[in-house]
Order: C-alpha cells, then sequence, then structure tokens
C-alpha cells in the first residue's frame, strides 16, 4: 500500500476546532484528503486510521471530552479499535480517548491553573510495538507545541508503574529551550502521551499539525506524522 | 398599546441616559408620549455606544476611501482588497466597563461579539488581536482584572478556535478605577461574496438565529455611555455572559448559509441587541420591520417587550432571508442545533411595530431612531502647550546597561509571554508570527499570501499632545507591519476617553482624531471601521485618553518577511531614521521619565509623517529585496530597549558602538520617531539603497555570538540576565 491509498478519518464533534487543520496536515503528508465524520453518524466507512481532533468538543462542558465520548459515532470508534485499528487522539481528542476508557488514565486542570500555549520538548520513551512510535528511535527527541487548559495526565501509582512497565507511556516532556518548565501542565511522570495496550491506539496532548513546516517553526509534527502513516502503510 | 401605567416621564428617560431635550424631542417625533419599551428603544438607539452623537462630527472627518477599500464604516467591519479576489474583514471593539464589573465575562464577550461582527459579513475570522489598559501594578485591584481579562480572551478564543496573535498591554494608574479591554477581529471573504445588513424586499421574513434571549446584559449600551461611579459594581446584572460553544456553532451555521445562497441581509445582535439589530437593517434598507416578540425564543419565562428588545444576550444573529429559502437555513441551523425562528417581515411602513401578547408593544417610526439621533458639537478648546524636556535634565550618569535592565524589568515593556502563552496563537495552523513579533503575521489559507495586523496606542504620548499621539499610533502600527516586510492597507479605530461633556475631554478626542486623520491620510491607510468607547472616567477623574489604532496589511509571499530577532553572528547593525540624535534624544514623555519618577507632562516626540512614509517604505523594500535580514521598530524604551529585545529572542549577543560626545541617555533610551534597528548581511547594498532613497541610516555595530551586549568598550551586560529580568515581571506581579 502506498501512502495515499491510506484512509484516514477525522471525527468532527461540535466544538472540534483544530479538524481542518489535521485534515490539511494528512493531505499534505499522503496528498489523499482524510474524510471529516461528522459526530451524529453512528457508523464509520473503513479507515486504516482514525483521529480525534484537538478542539473544545461540545465547549468542553461539563467535562473535557465527556460528552463527546457519548457521542453516536463513538461506538463505532470503539468497535473499529477493538478491531485492532488505529486510533490517535490530539489534545481534546486525547481527553475524549479517556474519558471513553481507550487509553488508560485521566486528563485534569493544568498545574498552574492556566491554558497554556506553547512548544513543548517531547521525548520518545516507549518499548510497546506500536505504529505510532514504530518509526521513531529510543530517546528521540520532537519540539511540537501544546495548547490546553486539562492536559495533566493523571493515574495513580499502581496504574502509572503497570504503563511503564508495559511499555504504554509514550511520550514525556523533557528539557526545552523554551521559557518555563519542560512539563507544561504538571503532568504524573512528565507523561505527555500514553498507548492502549495494544499500541494501536495513541493519546497525546501536543499538537503535531501545527508542527508541520518552517513557516510554522518546526517540522517535527510533520516528522512524526509521517513516520506514524508509513508504519500504518507496511 | 400597552396599560396606562406604562406611560413614561422624564424621570424615567433620565434614568436610562437621556437628557431633557432629548426626552422633549422623542415626545415631538412621536406626537405623544413613549411606553417603557419604546422609550427603551430610543435611549438605547440614541445612546454615545449606539449613535456616536459626540465624536460623529469629528469621525466624519478621517478618510475612509481608497482603490483598496471595499467597505467603509457604517457596516459591521470594514473591507479592503488584499488580492486574488480575497478580502480582509476587520474591526475593533471596546469592552471596557463590563470588563471592570466582570473581567471575565466582559472580555469574553468583547471577544464573541467582534467575532460576530466579521462573521456577519461573511468572512470567516482568521486572526484575533486586542489592545488592553490596566491600572498600575499596585494597585488591589489590578492581578484580579489582568488575570480576568486574559483568561476571559483566552476563554472565548480559545474555544471557538481563532487565534489570538498579537495585541499590547499597558499599566497606567488612570485605569485604576476604568480598564480598557479593546477586541479586533479579522477575517477572509470573497470580495464578491460580502454580506450586508440592509434589510430588503418588503414581506421577506425575518429571522432569528443562535442562543436564546435571556434577561442578562440589558441596557448595557446605555450603561457603556455612563460615567463609572463607585456603586457601578452593583450593575453586575448588565454584563453579558458568554458562551464560545455556541458562539463556534452559530459561526459555522451562518458560514455554511451564506455559501447557500440563501440570506439578502444579516445583522448580528451586539450592544442593544434586538433593537440596534432590527432598527439598523430596517433604516439602511429605508423599510420597515414588523416583529412578533411572543415568537422570540426566550430563555427565561414573562419577559416584557422591554426586556426582549433591550437584552443583550450573546451568541444571536438576525438575517432577511430570500423568500424561497428558509427550509433550507432551518436544516442548516437543525442541524447545528441552533435556534431558527421566523419571527417577523420586512415591512414598506418605515416603522418599528412590536407585537406581544396580542396587543401592539412599540410602534415608532424608524427614521428618527436612526437620522434624527442627536449629534453634538461639543465644546472644546485648544490642547496645553507642552515643555519640551532636554535630556540633560533629566539624564543620569549611570552605564547604559543598568539602566537598561530597570527598564526590560519594568511593568510597561516586560515580556508579556505570561499573557499571550494563554491564548492559543496557532490553532488554524496558519500563524506565521504570533504575539512577541512587531506586527502579527498570518498566511492566508491555502497561499503564500499573508496578512499582517497590530494594535498600537501610546496614552501618554496623546496626554502630553493629543494630535501628535493620534498621528503617533498610526505611525507605530505603520512601522510594526513595514518592519515585517508587509503593505499596510487600512485600519480600524477604538477611541477610547473619558466624558466628552467636559471640554478638556473633547479637545483630547478631537485633537486626536485630527492628528490620526492626517498620519492615516499621509501613510495611505484609511480607516474602514471603528468604534468609540466615551465616558471612560471614574468619580469624575478621566482615563489617558488611548485612541487605539487596529493596522492590517498585506504580503505576497509570507516567507520573505523578516522577524525582529538577530539571525547571524557577525552582521551589521544600523539604524534607519534620524542620525542626528546623539546630542539631545527625546526624553519627554518616555519610558524613561517615567522610570525616573518625574511625573511632569513633557512635548512627546514630534511625528514626521514624510520621514515614517520614506523610512518604512525602504525598510519593506529592503526586506523583500534581501538586504534586510531583521528589523525592530523603535518605539517604547528607545533604541538600547530594540537591540536588547532582538538579542533576548535570539540569544545573540551585539556590540554597539555607543558616540563619543553627547547625552548617551538620550541616545540611548529617547523615542525619537520614523526609527527602526535593523540588521544586513550586505551592508554595502543597504548603504547604496538608503542614499538612493535619501534615507539616513547609521552603522551601530554588529550582532556577536558573545552572549553579550556591549556598549563601547567599558560597559557589557550578558543577554541571558537581560532575559531572566524581561520574563521575570509580569509572572511576579501575578504571583502576587
Amino acid at each position: 500500500m502506498t501512502l495515499s491509498a491510506l484512509r484516514v478519518a477525522i471525527i468532527v464533534f461540535p466544538g472540534s476546532n483544530c479538524d481542518r487543520d489535521m485534515m490539511v496536515a494528512i493531505e499534505h503528508l499522503t496528498s489523499r484528503r482524510p474524510a471529516l465524520v461528522w459526530h451524529k453518524e453512528a457508523s464509520l466507512d473503513p479507515a486504516d486510521l482514525v483521529i480525534i481532533p484537538g478542539g473544545f468538543s461540545f465547549g468542553d462542558y461539563l467535562r473535557c471530552g465527556a460528552l463527546a465520548g457519548r457521542s453516536p459515532i463513538m461506538n463505532a470508534v470503539l468497535d473499529h479499535a477493538a478491531r485492532g485499528g488505529a486510533v490517535m487522539g490530539i489534545c481534546n481528542g486525547f481527553q475524549v480517548l479517556t474519558e471513553t476508557g481507550m487509553v488508560p488514565g485521566v486528563l485534569i486542570r493544568n498545574a498552574g491553573l492556566k491554558f497554556t500555549c506553547r512548544n513543548v520538548r517531547l521525548q520518545l520513551c516507549e518499548t510497546l510495538s506500536s505504529p505510532f512510535t514504530a518509526g521513531l528511535t529510543m530517546g528521540e527527541d520532537l519540539t511540537i507545541p501544546v495548547a490546553h487548559n486539562e492536559g495533566n495526565y493523571f493515574a495513580d501509582d499502581d496504574e502509572l508503574d503497570r504503563l511503564e512497565g508495559n511499555g504504554q507511556v509514550a511520550f514525556r516532556y523533557v528539557n526545552s529551550d523554551a521559557v518555563g518548565p519542560a512539563n507544561p501542565n504538571g503532568a504524573s511522570r512528565d507523561i505527555a502521551g500514553v498507548l492502549s495496550n495494544n499500541g494501536r491506539v495513541l493519546g497525546m496532548m501536543p499538537h503535531p499539525e501545527r508542527a508541520m513546516s518552517k513557516l510554522h517553526g518546526g517540522t517535527d509534527g510533520a516528522t512524526f506524522l509521517l513516520k506514524s502513516l508509513e508504519a500504518l502503510v507496511s | 398599546m400597552n396599560a396606562a401605567s406604562d406611560v413614561m416621564t422624564f424621570e424615567n428617560a433620565a434614568a436610562m441616559g437621556l437628557s431633557r431635550d432629548e426626552w422633549a424631542l422623542i415626545n415631538q417625533r412621536l406626537g405623544r408620549t413613549p411606553n417603557l419599551c419604546e422609550l427603551g428603544i430610543f435611549s438605547a438607539m440614541w445612546s454615545e455606544h449606539c449613535s456616536y452623537k459626540s465624536s460623529k462630527k469629528w469621525l466624519k472627518t478621517l478618510p475612509i476611501d481608497g482603490p483598496q477599500v471595499i467597505e467603509g464604516p457604517g457596516e459591521n467591519a470594514g473591507a479592503v482588497d488584499i488580492g486574488d479576489g480575497l478580502a480582509a474583514i476587520f474591526k475593533i471593539e471596546s469592552h471596557n466597563h463590563p470588563s471592570f464589573i466582570e473581567p471575565y465575562q466582559g472580555a469574553a464577550t468583547g471577544v464573541g461579539g467582534i467575532l460576530r461582527d466579521v462573521f456577519t459579513m461573511g468572512a470567516r475570522p482568521v486572526a484575533l488581536l486586542n489592545a488592553l489598559r490596566f491600572g498600575e501594578a499596585s494597585h488591589e485591584k489590578t492581578r484580579h482584572l489582568v488575570g480576568g481579562v486574559v483568561s476571559g480572551i483566552g476563554g472565548y478564543g480559545n474555544c471557538i478556535g481563532i487565534p489570538t496573535v498579537g495585541g499590547e498591554v499597558n499599566f497606567d494608574k488612570s485605569y485604576n478605577g476604568n480598564i480598557l479591554v479593546n477586541a479586533m477581529a479579522v477575517g477572509l471573504a470573497n470580495s464578491d461574496r460580502i454580506f450586508r445588513s440592509a434589510a430588503t424586499g418588503p414581506g421577506n421574513p425575518v429571522i432569528y438565529v443562535g442562543a436564546k434571549t435571556g434577561r442578562d446584559g440589558i441596557h448595557g449600551a446605555t450603561m457603556a455611555s455612563a460615567e463609572f461611579s463607585d456603586e457601578t459594581e452593583s450593575k453586575r446584572p448588565t454584563v453579558q455572559v458568554g458562551d464560545p460553544f455556541t458562539g463556534k456553532l452559530l459561526m459555522e451555521a451562518c458560514l455554511e448559509l451564506m455559501a447557500s445562497d440563501s440570506v439578502l441581509s444579516i445583522q448580528d445582535m451586539g450592544a442593544a441587541g434586538l433593537t440596534s439589530s432590527s432598527v439598523e437593517m430596517a433604516s439602511k434598507g429605508g423599510l420597515g420591520m414588523e416583529i412578533d416578540l411572543d415568537l422570540v425564543p426566550a430563555r427565561e419565562e414573562n419577559m416584557s417587550a422591554y426586556e426582549l428588545m433591550l437584552s443583550e444576550s450573546q451568541e444571536r444573529m438576525l438575517m432577511v432571508l430570500k423568500p424561497d429559502a428558509t427550509e433550507t437555513a432551518r436544516a442548516i441551523f437543525k442541524k447545528w442545533d441552533l435556534d431558527f425562528m421566523p419571527i417577523g417581515r420586512v415591512t414598506e411602513t418605515g416603522r418599528l411595530i412590536l407585537l406581544k401578547d396580542g396587543g401592539t408593544a412599540c410602534d415608532i417610526p424608524i427614521g428618527p431612531l436612526v437620522d434624527d439621533a442627536p449629534e453634538y458639537d461639543r465644546p472644546h478648546g485648544d490642547a496645553p502647550v507642552r515643555v519640551q524636556l532636554s535630556s540633560a535634565d533629566i539624564a543620569s550618569d549611570a552605564p547604559i546597561s543598568t539602566v537598561l535592565k530597570s527598564l526590560l524589568g519594568d511593568v510597561n515593556l516586560a515580556s508579556r509571554r505570561w499573557i499571550y502563552e494563554q491564548y492559543d496563537s496557532q490553532v488554524m495552523a496558519d500563524t506565521v508570527a504570533g504575539p512577541g513579533g512587531d506586527a502579527a503575521l498570518i498566511r492566508v489559507h491555502g497561499s503564500k499570501r499573508g496578512l499582517a495586523m497590530s494594535t498600537d496606542c501610546t496614552p501618554r504620548y496623546v496626554e502630553a499632545d493629543p494630535k501628535t499621539g493620534g498621528a503617533q499610533a498610526v505611525a507605530e502600527a505603520y512601522r510594526n507591519l513595514s518592519a515585517i516586510g508587509v503593505t499596510p492597507l487600512a485600519i480600524t479605530n477604538n477611541l477610547n476617553f473619558g466624558n466628552p461633556e467636559k471640554p478638556e475631554i473633547m479637545t483630547q478626542l478631537v485633537e486626536s482624531v485630527l492628528g490620526m486623520g492626517e498620519a492615516a491620510r499621509h501613510l495611505d491607510t484609511p480607516v474602514v471601521s471603528g468604534n468609540v468607547s466615551l465616558y471612560n472616567e471614574t468619580d469624575g477623574k478621566a482615563i489617558q485618553p488611548c485612541p487605539v489604532i487596529g493596522m492590517v496589511g498585506v504580503i505576497e509571499d509570507v516567507d520573505h518577511a523578516a522577524g525582529n530577532r538577530f539571525v547571524a553572528d557577525g552582521e551589521d547593525i544600523f539604524v534607519v531614521g534620524q542620525s542626528d540624535i546623539v546630542n539631545d534624544g527625546w526624553l519627554g514623555a518616555s519610558v524613561y521619565q517615567q522610570l525616573h519618577g518625574d511625573q511632569a507632562i513633557y512635548a512627546p516626540p514630534p511625528v514626521n509623517l514624510d520621514a515614517e512614509l520614506k523610512n518604512g517604505s525602504f525598510v519593506r523594500e529592503q526586506i523583500l529585496g534581501g538586504s534586510i535580514s531583521a528589523a525592530h521598530d523603535i518605539s517604547d524604551g528607545g533604541l538600547a530597549v530594540a537591540i536588547a529585545e532582538m538579542a533576548i529572542r535570539s540569544g545573540f549577543g551585539a556590540d554597539i558602538t555607543v558616540p563619543q560626545a553627547g547625552q548617551l541617555h538620550g541616545w540611548a533610551f529617547g523615542e525619537d520617531q520614523a526609527r527602526f534597528v535593523v540588521t544586513t548581511a550586505n551592508h554595502s547594498a543597504l548603504i547604496a539603497a538608503a542614499k538612493d532613497a535619501g534615507v539616513e541610516i547609521t552603522k551601530i555595530g554588529k550582532v556577536s555570538a558573545s552572549g553579550e551586549l556591549k556598549f563601547g568598550a567599558s560597559d557589557a551586560i550578558s543577554v541571558s540576565e537581560l532575559g531572566v529580568v524581561f520574563e521575570a515581571t509580569i509572572p511576579a506581579l501575578m504571583a502576587g
């Protein structure tokens, strides 16, 4: 299969606002426009990758990702994941994944109690086999922006030990050149992204679709997305 | 008509902010006494906020035309041609009083309101900016207000998914009791698909869409037209509540509907809600409107006609649809789970007729509401004459680096990172230069073209000399755009002043508008939209006058834009602009003067519009031609602060040659206008080009990899040390 044969679906909730950005990023890398799937749909056409984009689904009222997690389309996404399908949730998408239990843990209010938008440096630190990390080298750094108010990853110590033991921690925040602490939100053990236990579902706070070109100030997001897509092709 | 108990008296009118003459005029125009609802409508439409009654005479003197102008003042926002068949649609608007009373909601709804103004025109909003003024850092309310306003701006903009890419923030004690929160939105539309508000076609349906109407913000426009007092905080119920999620749905639904060729005219319900939207649509179309208020989607029970008409509930729109488009439109709004309700029709009567509970709640002619709105030529005088401060009278012998460190840590010059990192500046993935640059730059989606914008005003200059200050705000915005290589196109303005009934305040308004007009004419940046906020006073004390300029410009290829950080070791550093200031740089009305605690008001630096045009054009052309690698306009804090910012943002140092004779502090910290710091890898080409253009340039040093900023042989300071000072101030202020 070639990249342009890859079927990517992006779920759109009312209040999603990074759906277009992700669509543009994926199309840029694959030359094929992903399908945008409205939350009221009850089924999903076959897809090689489902992406839940960033934004403020349902205004983040009640709890971030809570209402989106109960949208009709999410049953289809859960089925897709249950069949071993690949799913990536970015920012609000990560919150939706934790709400549906597709990845472990929860995302709570940033430790600084403020929305934070800036570059962070991520380090690949998993050992689990996953299409989202297969193309990267252990210890590799990526500089990608975050923009969130509830990105503080939390799980109890037993759960965190278990995730680390399974190699499900995909990315951690590490020292950056940016002004401010490496960890932008107080996340437990500096966790920026986690995998499901089969490695096929990734949730991460940083926005790779915002680091796609020199104009964005960096291309590490494109590197990460491209390697993920290539791994899904092979 | 409603019951006789509903008949109003002058006391009722006075409570709504109307004068005795205005009350008499209403009675005369109606030929009877108005009822409560009618009086409310008159008072809102004739409020300063809606009628511009004190400023109109002077706003008319501003230049509004040019080949680039598609839509000037009068619509929801202005529009300029940016090429490729596209229009930039933009406006700035104040939400000062609500933000002081309830900072989060006040600021959030300010953002929501200005976004609606832009997407009402058929434009997808692509950028947000702001201009904020707070009281002095030590004032007890400042922290609370800064925290609330910043999170409110972020709360709305981040959620709706429009990047907040720029702005300016200053602190001064004159804002202790009356902060300024001005929000600007910029959108993009096809030039031939711009929507306007004039109602057309008698009989066509008038549709209400968006959120339901509640009892929030009732008579907000009138509150915005009165002075503050200690009791104003009891007016919290007049503050609107924002719902950015509904705002996002409304934006998407409206843009989807506009693409379907169903809409004839559309107007957002902003200040004075259903009143101003219905009256303005009817008035612009030269028609009338009949609305059945029982059909208005209400959030609360038993709302009166007065409450329904004066509510400023957010996220609502009024539109006139093509007669056969109702079902298409209804389906779109159903998809987005928004209210969609035909509530009336366009009529030929020229009257606003409101039905309620089987009766007529209001029947008034539209003409007097708009055309007969009072227009005042308020008394004003000459601006005070200010003494010029000689730098020798204030400058000390302290090393430049020592003063520089103090200035960079001053709350008015320190890094705004704590603020702008709370704004999503990157959503839409087209941000090329976000906050922290001279101007913000975004890419026009799917192209190489760039749109740049900046908000600017230096209130202490305006206070000292309103005409110069008004011109300087335009000139500084022009420099900011030029410094990144962008051609300025047009401006929007937000005139924030005190009580215009006081001649000294009116003088500030008149003179600064005249200065602004002169600069806008000279620099070919006509005014296409704007807003006036008067009565910014608390207990009789006025704010420092703050006529904010929001400027928009275009660049063909964003790859050619320059930044304001040093880019390479060894590059030459030049000053573009007046080179003979070595002996007496302009320290009057400068940040340097403020730092010295000198409270006197001296003459601000003069504005030479010929020099602004020539030097700005030169910098722009040399950036595009490749001879200038980085540029930064010289403004608050002067040359040394500009150099330090370029160093801090890059990590590079610089070796600066200081003048051998003359007043060093005047040279380093003087705020003489029409100047830039630029760097070049090709100094001979730059010098030759300057000679050809008749522009003065002076080499002042070189970029270095030393990590130190050196002023001459014996004065040096580490850039990282300056960076720490620069970054520490606002976080420390906010930590309390």
